[in-house]
């Protein structure tokens, strides 16, 4: 099944196609539940971002975030599907370093490394705050 | 304003800015932080997180649509995305140094750009016949369908797009947009990949390139889940919808519109930015 011939660009790209149509879904399906709650909760709440002020503090950070949102607060669970929505595309470039592996690529194995390694350091680092 | 009616509001604009973004093929990106900022009086860095997520989801979103139509090229697509997602990543880091005076005043001059490239007649670039030895060796000529078959094309000047892709993703990292306008210069005019091809490939890597930038976003504070939920709500569904009707809308004079709804956004952006008012 694994074999050199099967992993042909073609479906190499239908196959991305429908990772990024779910992770999309995935996320917007999150943000939308987090939304209601969101605004169910503070609808009446006055807002307010034109003062910037590198909010939310605590949902900056993967922990923190998955935190808020196993503990069902409705901002916490809208920056979990964010979280997603920013993974998706990762997740894309992690798919292509496998499948040009399994293309014998290794040209493009190396290009899709760096594409992911960059990406891996932007999500994952902290940067610093305002 | 309280919240219930600032998230109806803006969800209501970002709909429109997706549905129009679609229709004319220029992304909703681009009118989306200027809205957010001139209307709603929305600090421009909150804007530029919220439109850099609604471009991913978007971008994924149409991506997946185009990649079966087999225009798009992955390896083109994965090898210029090493120079945007650098540039992004430093796009990013720049918008916490630059002043939001300076970000007005780019955003402005790439909103007057991006107006003028989608209002020209892209000139048809003709495939090198002469094959680029950069190129050939990372394997980036390939095919298209076309009605008369499958249509050879090589690329050139892979150095020069590169260059230019850096640039396309230090704009986006900054400004929160696509830069969709800056990466078909790149592919088109730099690296003679035919225009289907590169608006396609292009589309492709808009996700990939936000989501280097988004990162350092989220990690900043620089994304409010409160306003990112109904601007990445309502950009997804209007560009969903917009999809739908563009197959039976006559998209040139629309595009005039949208051309000259930008011009006027681009100016008050400059001019906002001069008198202290972003």
């Amino acid at each position: 099944m694994f074999s050199k011939a099967d992993w042909t660009d073609q479906k190499l790209e239908v196959i991305i196609a429908n990772l990024l149509r779910a992770g999309v879904t995935l996320a917007a399906a999150l943000v939308l539940t987090g939304g209601l709650v969101f605004v169910i909760r503070h609808g009446l709440a006055p807002a307010n971002y034109s003062v910037f002020a590198g909010r939310p503090a605590d949902l900056r950070h993967w922990g923190d975030i998955l935190r808020a949102a196993l503990s069902l607060r409705g901002r916490g669970i809208i920056q979990l599907g964010l979280l997603f929505l920013i993974a998706t595309p990762v997740a894309r470039v992690a798919f292509a370093v496998f499948a040009f592996a399994m293309e014998r690529d290794w040209v493009y194995v190396s290009i899709s490394a760096v594409v992911l390694v960059v990406l891996l350091y932007s999500l994952l680092a902290r940067h610093g705050g305002v | 304003m309280n919240i219930l009616e600032f998230t109806i509001l803006v969800g209501l604009g970002s709909f429109s800015a997706g549905f129009l973004g679609a229709l004319t093929g220029l992304g909703g990106g681009v009118v989306l932080v200027p809205m957010l900022t001139l209307l709603f009086k929305v600090d421009i860095r909150y804007a530029v997180g919220a439109s850099l997520v609604s471009v991913i989801a978007t971008s994924s979103g149409a991506a997946a649509a185009y990649l079966k139509d087999g225009f798009s090229n992955i390896r083109i697509g994965m090898f210029l995305e090493i120079a945007t997602t650098l540039g992004a990543l430093l796009g990013a880091y720049l918008a916490a140094s630059v002043s939001t005076t300076v970000i007005g005043i780019i955003f402005g001059l790439v909103l007057l750009y991006s107006a003028y490239s989608s209002v020209r007649t892209p000139p048809e670039t003709a495939g090198d016949d002469q094959l680029d030895d950069l190129a050939t060796r990372l394997n980036m000529n390939g095919t298209y369908p076309s009605l008369s078959g499958p249509k050879h094309y090589n690329v050139r000047r892979v150095p020069a797009g590169f260059s230019l892709m850096f640039g396309a993703g230090a704009l986006s990292g900054l400004l929160g947009i696509g830069s969709g306008a800056v990466k078909v210069l790149a592919m088109d005019q730099a690296m003679g990949v035919p225009f289907k091809v590169s608006t396609t490939t292009s589309n492709f890597m808009i996700g990939v390139t936000a989501a280097a930038s988004a990162g350092v976003y989220l990690s900043r504070g620089y994304i409010d889940p409160g306003l990112a939920m109904p601007v990445m709500l309502g950009v997804l569904a209007g560009a969903m919808t917009g999809a739908r009707v563009l197959a039976r809308t006559k998209t040139q004079q629309l595009r005039w519109v949208f051309g000259a709804v930008i011009v006027a956004l681009g100016g008050e952006m400059i001019y906002g930015a001069l008198t202290g008012k972003i």
